[in-house]
């Protein structure tokens, strides 16, 4: 493509006027006046959280999306100078001076501003005229849904922006011809705009599928097209998988790496995490466990941290205090001292690893360590009571074995405290027990059961901590059965009274623990995944069914003093004519389809094809977008419907055209329909107008005037009672 | 026909096929050409591979000198079928797993008492009539795993289970046989299933699966015999298999839900095919219209109706009251001899001082409903719970009384309750007061918090609450039974309101109440008064209005869903998950837990099972390969384009078939067992049996064709004689073991467990 022989270089610059004039449009919609309200808006409560942590870089997990979202929000924290001193614990709580609104928000409404040219884009590439384009951008432009979700410092509008960047990008690739060199760019930038939309909000993924759904079927074109020979059809392939498989899974993996390098501080979160993954943060569990001996020896001393974190991450306890002796239905227990798992560090949770064989609680030298199969008693380091368990029946489990700390009350109940050491990740049938990283189970030497988490809560008497039990039938790999070695130290005193004064002490000595970033990626995503959020339903929370006629509306703030207040409504009137577009669309295409299939051809093939085209991309968009969350059990809100809206938006002009070119015959009815057309858009205008007190929260209202603007029963408009 | 199909295979030599190519690739060579010449080439369009599909159909009719010895094969298959199905079949002489369930409704069906479960009829009352028909009377009363028949007569309900269990290999060998056209692939496939020892152990006890896989598999064979019949439209034959279609399919929703998926691959390969036939412009629209409306007819209101009428049988037989009846309305309760509504006689009107139930209107709602327990710290006020409850309970009554206290005096009649009048709800055996107040609901958080507040009756100005009658003026009297009431909070105004929602465990697991401050007028928010006792007025009889069949039948549907929904996994249960399934990860224990006990453990051979996971990846991978090559157009001989069809259509079908029966377990939130997905094997072996089979087929594109003819050959013997070998070792979990458990090394079975997760 060197055109070297052509001297001087000439640059030659096109504009579209159009284009451009959307674009400040959007631009001017999105981003005027986005410091205010200088307050926490809705979901900017949770969102500014993770931008403080960023900022602290404090390690965090958010179950509820992948980090590159947070990331990009961090990134306007980052530029605006923000030092991360907010509390964000209530909406509608005032900034502090030190709080850069502007650029915090910035980012969300630049990229909110940019999806107005790039729905002009995506008419363009699917083949229609500049008045078609510029139809879906005003639409876009005037969309108070899509308008008030940019405002504030929220994903949706990114997500949205990728998804459309992904889109485009493809359709450009795909319309390009075969021998230039710039399609690999677009293609390459669908791939990387794919990976930004899942990295953003899980949600992308549908898009991605949708967009992975056109490149097979473009695959499977190319695969029988004969014209091309073999090698090109496999380049094609060949590139196509890299750009839309490997790139956006490389991608992925940089936005955790990203993640876990910028947060290496230890957090609120760390608990949810293993000891391995903990230890690999600064401060935290590491400062204590950094210098720790690494394998356990006879008299080490030691605390045992569930595997399972459900319900919440705990370790192997026992205090004093004793079961009681009939339970609330009536059974008995041994009245032994209580053992449970408690999910906070405390002294009571020491343990020393003890030889059936010798009296010595201290660690030898050489140490003696503890290896696969062997058989150990487990002190309890401050009552200096054997870890036991008997058939007796556990108390909120009654099918298993009662797990106490032994005390003999002369009842012939005879003392049952060996422990086989099963470890479970050996490499070796003779591998030493690691602190944190051995996974162990401990197994009953009299009786085979296993110490395992039954998941339940003592009543008051256990002080609500968790039942520990021996089970019998304990069968497969339960992580419930497995504990770790967590916090370790070789103990060296002697007498009781030292030791009590040892096991208060922190530990010392040195070693450390390296985990890989692909097992601190995989743990962390696991976690991500399997971590349920608690499904209660929230005030504004909605069902799908609702979306599509707005039957419901989200209020984002109120302003402390009087009635002005911004909530997410959309455009009443886009919102109808994308339900109009998307029914009527289907119905013409399952007619032609129909039709077609009888040999009878309404429309040129070339216009056949650009509306099935049309079709895939908008309203598959949609319904990728809308319907999974039919199956979904978490709580949904309307925004989850905005991606899927924007598609449906892009149809209105579609259809129109089509009606317009293909359906109507005469030019008087051409006439007729355009200014019908033209009065849509001005009723489309009149109610972004109509609405906008409540898009950008600026004008004070009365009661009355609220009454007014509550065209929907079941929308909660908030009234401040004087 | 035949003939001239086998004429046409012969006669396509590779020369015409690469002319007819060119033609193709023009586009000019469309759907018609099919019929009139006899031979029809694989174009690169998609369109065309229509045609080539009805060519490969008629190709595999070829008589090819080996229908006597199919025949033979598939005597072997049902006898070996029968047999190891029938082995046994009275052995443990106790109940086991689900018997406990399924037999005890068969019982219900032979003693007509009404009961409620979440599955349709069918399978429950053919077990009932299986029994009923080999001498059983219903007087067993199924209370728990483990418990011994004794000298009831349970053979017949097993025996007739088994004997659906056995039909599905050879249903399997003739599916295959139809779809592939190769003895080798369908003997393959009937040979997984028959030893198979997950098939065997699910198909010897009372269940619904073997009814319900006799269903899905009968639903097949038919849909393929139908197809294969095509070029013979509206013969006696075509009917006979569409309308069996029709049939097996209402049979199959009849017995489970699960129904529902094979219903859905019926519809789709009848959309392919109508698809088909609206393309084939020799055929008119009107003979189209024939076709639609013959499919319209045979596989839709056929189905529908046998399936209304399963009900219709059901509610007929079932017509004493039992154990179910809380979970339906205040009318349905009214049709069954025994319940209290039967002929109900009761105070007409209420009145204050009454005792009554109040019933939700919502379907399956349940009765207002309180006791001692409180809402736990943080979920509202510290008060006690009001929940609906379905079943009938001494908590679920509730005593009218006036706004004031005013006892009335004895003897007289007491004031009746108008429209509009103020009244107090006292909770009987706790005598707090119905209460709302500004907290927000438990679970509905839009929606405000009940609760019983109060003692002995006296509590505040939040237990006031307004009664009206819907549709009624003020002054109207409100009428037991009949009248649909709203119940107002008086000082908020929101109305009393139950949301469906399951509380969770601190609220045992019933269904929220609320106060809602928006009046649509759903049935969530009415209520009717169902018990109401008052021994100072005259009870007078009435009739409740009968509800219409229809009424009933939807009204046992949504029962069914929600509690088929309502199944979720408790809390701290090891619970099925759907990817264990197909690696066989864990089994089910049907019988015996102890080293003494006979024990019998549902478990897949886990060859068969993980052969058929490799084979699922195989196929996808071949489909594939032979996908692209017909779309690139690559020059294919008759034989192998033949079994690119095989593949493409009979194992897209059965692959498909796969999908549907597995994948919708992803979404389910209920509870999920491992024996879930035996109707997803039935397809998966049949798959496997296709697949195999082709890749054995296809040697000779690797090696010499002598050498690959003893590929084939051997391999066909290897993978049987593999089977037979493994069925041999692991016998024992269908069969019934003693002994020592195997997790211990002295147990015969000690090496068999190469998983550490199965626990036989």
């Amino acid at each position: 493509m060197l055109s070297s022989h052509k001297l001087p270089v000439t640059v030659k610059v096109e504009i579209n006027v159009l284009l451009l004039l959307v674009t400040l449009l959007g631009l001017l919609t999105r981003l005027y006046g986005i410091q205010f309200p200088r307050a926490v808006v809705f979901d900017e409560v949770y969102y500014g959280q993770f931008v403080s942590l960023y900022m602290k870089q404090v390690f965090f997990v958010d179950e509820s999306g992948p980090p590159f979202g947070h990331m990009i929000l961090a990134l306007g924290a980052y530029l605006g100078g923000f030092d991360g001193n907010f509390v964000w614990n209530r909406i509608g709580a005032e900034y502090s001076n030190n709080v850069p609104v502007w650029s915090l928000r910035v980012i969300p409404a630049l990229s909110g501003a940019l999806c107005v040219p790039l729905g002009y884009l995506l008419m363009q590439e699917l083949g229609y005229s500049h008045l078609v384009a510029l139809m879906a951008s005003v639409l876009l432009l005037l969309e108070n849904s899509l308008i008030v979700q940019s405002r504030f410092m929220l994903l949706e509008s990114i997500l949205i922006f990728f998804l459309l960047l992904a889109v485009v990008s493809y359709l450009r690739y795909c319309k390009a011809p075969n021998d230039s060199s710039v399609r690999w760019v677009w293609l390459a930038l669908s791939g990387v705009a794919s990976s930004c939309a899942i990295g953003v909000k899980y949600m992308g993924l549908f898009t991605y599928l949708l967009l992975l759904g056109l490149a097979t079927v473009h695959v499977w074109k190319l695969i029988g097209d004969k014209s091309l020979n073999m090698a090109v059809v496999v380049k094609q392939v060949v590139a196509q998988f890299l750009a839309l498989i490997v790139l956006p899974v490389v991608l992925y993996l940089v936005f955790f790496y990203a993640h876990l390098s910028i947060l290496y501080h230890s957090g609120p979160h760390d608990q949810m995490m293993s000891s391995a993954f903990q230890a690999s943060l600064e401060g935290g569990l590491a400062r204590i466990t950094k210098g720790q001996p690494l394998e356990v020896a006879y008299g080490s001393q030691v605390t045992l941290r569930s595997i399972s974190s459900k319900p919440v991450p705990c370790w192997l306890h026992s205090h004093k205090a004793n079961y009681p002796i009939r339970y609330e239905n009536g059974r008995g227990s041994s009245h032994q001292q209580q053992v449970t798992c408690y999910p906070f560090k405390d002294v009571n949770n020491w343990w020393i690893i003890k030889d059936p064989r010798s009296q010595d609680l201290v660690v030898s030298s050489p140490p003696r360590v503890v290896h696969h199969g062997d058989v150990i008693q487990l002190l309890h380091g401050m009552t200096s009571r054997f870890l036991n368990t008997h058939d007796v029946a556990a108390p909120m489990s009654p099918h298993s074995q009662e797990v106490s700390c032994y005390i003999d009350f002369n009842v012939s109940m005879p003392v049952q405290n060996l422990w086989r050491v099963d470890i479970l990740n050996r490499e070796s049938e003779r591998e030493s027990w690691k602190t944190i990283l051995s996974e162990v189970r401990l197994v009953h030497v009299n009786t085979s059961a296993v110490l395992k988490l039954s998941g339940t809560s003592l009543p008051d008497w256990g002080f609500r901590q968790l039942e520990v039990i021996g089970d019998k039938v304990y069968k497969g790999y339960q992580q419930t059965g497995m504990w770790n070695v967590e916090e370790h130290r070789y103990g060296r005193s002697h007498e009781q009274k030292e030791r009590e004064l040892e096991l208060n002490s922190p530990t010392h000595i040195d070693i450390s623990c390296n985990l890989s970033f692909i097992a601190r990626f995989l743990e962390l995503q696991w976690r991500m995944l399997s971590v349920k959020a608690e499904e209660s339903e929230h005030k504004y929370s909605s069902s799908p069914v609702e979306w599509i006629t707005m039957d419901t509306n989200i209020a984002y703030w109120l302003h402390p003093s009087n009635n002005a207040q911004i909530h997410l409504i959309g455009n009443f009137v886009t919102w109808t004519l994308a339900n109009i577009a998307l029914a009527v669309y289907c119905l013409l295409f399952l007619a032609y389809l129909l039709r077609r299939r009888r040999k009878i051809q309404d429309i040129p093939e070339a216009s056949w094809a650009q509306m099935v085209q049309a079709g895939a991309v908008c309203a598959g968009g949609w319904a990728v977008n809308y319907l999974p969350f039919f199956t979904m059990e978490k709580t949904l809100f309307l925004y989850h419907y905005l991606p899927a809206l924007t598609f449906q938006i892009l149809l209105v002009p579609v259809v129109l055209e089509h009606v317009h070119s293909h359906i109507l015959r005469s030019p008087s009815q051409r006439w007729a329909f355009g200014g019908v057309v033209l009065a849509a858009l001005s009723a489309v205008l009149l109610a972004y107008h109509t609405i906008s007190p409540f898009t950008y929260g600026h004008v004070e209202m009365t009661s009355d005037q609220l009454a007014m603007l509550r065209w929907k029963e079941s929308w909660d408009i908030l009234l401040r009672k004087h | 026909m035949e003939n001239r199909t086998c004429e046409a295979q012969r006669s396509q030599g590779p020369g015409t096929s690469g002319v007819r190519k060119r033609k193709a690739s023009k586009g000019a060579l469309e759907q018609s050409s099919g019929d009139s010449n006899g031979t029809v080439d694989v174009s690169g369009r998609q369109s065309a591979n229509g045609t080539s599909q009805q060519w490969l159909q008629r190709g595999t009719h070829c008589p090819n000198g080996q229908g006597g010895r199919t025949v033979y094969t598939l005597i072997l298959v049902i006898i070996l079928s029968f047999s190891t199905r029938l082995y046994k079949i009275l052995e443990p002489p106790h109940i086991c797993w689900d018997e406990t369930h399924f037999g005890k409704m068969g019982s219900y069906y032979i003693n007509r008492t009404f009961f409620f479960d979440v599955h349709p009829p069918l399978g429950k009352m053919l077990i009932g009539l299986a029994g009923y028909l080999t001498g059983y009377d219903g007087t067993f009363p199924f209370i728990k795993p483990g418990d011994k028949y004794e000298n009831h007569n349970y053979w017949g309900m097993r025996g007739f289970c088994a004997g659906l269990g056995s039909c599905l290999p050879p249903f399997a060998f003739v599916a295959v046989q139809e779809l592939s056209g190769s003895p080798s692939a369908a003997l393959i496939s009937s040979g997984l299933l028959i030893f198979d020892t997950g098939f065997v152990t699910l198909s010897q006890y009372i269940l619904l699966d073997p009814v319900l896989m006799f269903f899905i598999m009968a639903s097949v064979l038919s849909m393929v015999k139908f197809h294969a019949h095509k070029h013979r439209p509206f013969s006696l034959s075509w009917w006979s298999w569409l309308l069996l279609t029709g049939v097996n399919l209402s049979g199959a929703l009849g017995v489970k839900f699960v129904g529902l998926f094979i219903i859905l691959l019926v519809g789709i390969k009848t959309a392919l095919d109508l698809w088909d036939l609206l393309g084939d412009l020799t055929l008119s629209l009107v003979d189209f219209g024939k076709h639609l409306l013959a499919r319209v007819f045979g596989l839709i209101l056929l189905p529908l109706f046998l399936y209304i009428t399963i009900f219709a049988v059901h509610f007929v037989i079932l017509n004493k009251s039992g154990p179910g009846d809380g979970f339906f309305s205040s009318s349905f309760q009214s049709r069954l001899v025994g319940n209290n509504l039967h002929n109900a006689s009761m105070p007409e009107y209420l009145a204050y001082g009454s005792t009554v139930t109040v019933k939700n209107l919502r379907i399956a709602g349940g009765y207002l409903h309180s006791h001692w327990h409180l809402y736990p710290e943080g979920v509202g006020a510290h008060q006690q719970q009001v929940t609906t409850y379905l079943h009938k309970d001494y908590n679920n009554l509730w005593l009218v009384k006036k706004q004031h206290h005013t006892d009335d005096p004895t003897g007289e009649a007491p004031d009746l309750v108008r429209h509009g009048d103020v009244i107090r709800l006292e909770h009987k055996e706790t005598t707090r007061n119905l209460h709302s107040h500004l907290h927000e609901a438990p679970l509905t958080k839009k929606h405000l918090q009940v609760t019983g507040y109060g003692l002995n009756g006296t509590g505040d100005t939040n237990d006031l609450w307004v009664i009206e009658v819907c549709g009624g003026r003020k002054g109207d009297l409100v009428k037991v039974l009949r009248s649909k009431v709203r119940i107002l909070h008086q000082s908020t105004g929101c109305v009393l309101y139950s949301s469906g929602k399951t509380l969770p465990k601190w609220g045992w697991e019933q269904v929220e109440v609320s106060c809602s401050p928006y009046h649509k007028d759903t049935p969530n928010s009415q209520w009717n008064i169902e018990d109401h006792i008052n021994p100072k007025l005259p009870n007078i009889s009435f009739a409740v209005l009968k509800p219409s069949f229809l009424e009933i039948l939807l009204e046992s549907h949504i029962v069914m869903i929600r509690g088929n929904s309502g199944l979720k996994p408790k809390d701290n249960e090891i619970n099925s998950k759907p990817w264990h399934w197909p690696i066989n990860y864990q089994g089910l224990r049907f019988s015996g837990v102890n080293e003494t006990d006979y024990r019998v453990y549902l478990l897949g051979n886990p060859v068969i099972w993980w052969l058929n996971l490799l084979c699922l990846g195989l196929y996808v991978v071949m489909a594939f390969v032979a996908a692209a090559s017909i779309q690139r157009g690559f020059n294919l001989d008759s034989k192998r384009r033949g079994h690119c069809g095989v593949l493409m259509r009979g194992g897209g079908m059965l692959f498909l078939g796969w999908l549907l029966h597995y994948l919708p377990f992803y979404t389910m939130g209920r509870i999920l067992y491992y024996h879930h997905y035996f109707p997803a094997m039935l397809f998966s072996s049949m798959l496997t049996g296709i697949t195999l089979d082709t890749l054995l087929q296809n040697t000779d594109l690797l090696f010499k064709p002598a050498l690959a003819q003893h590929l084939q050959r051997g391999g066909q013997t290897l993978l049987l004689a593999a089977i037979l070998y493994s069925f041999y070792l692991f016998h024992p979990l269908s069969y019934g073991m003693r002994g020592p458990l195997a997790h211990d090394p002295s147990s015969p079975m000690a090496k068999l467990r190469w998983m550490d997760s199965w626990e036989f």
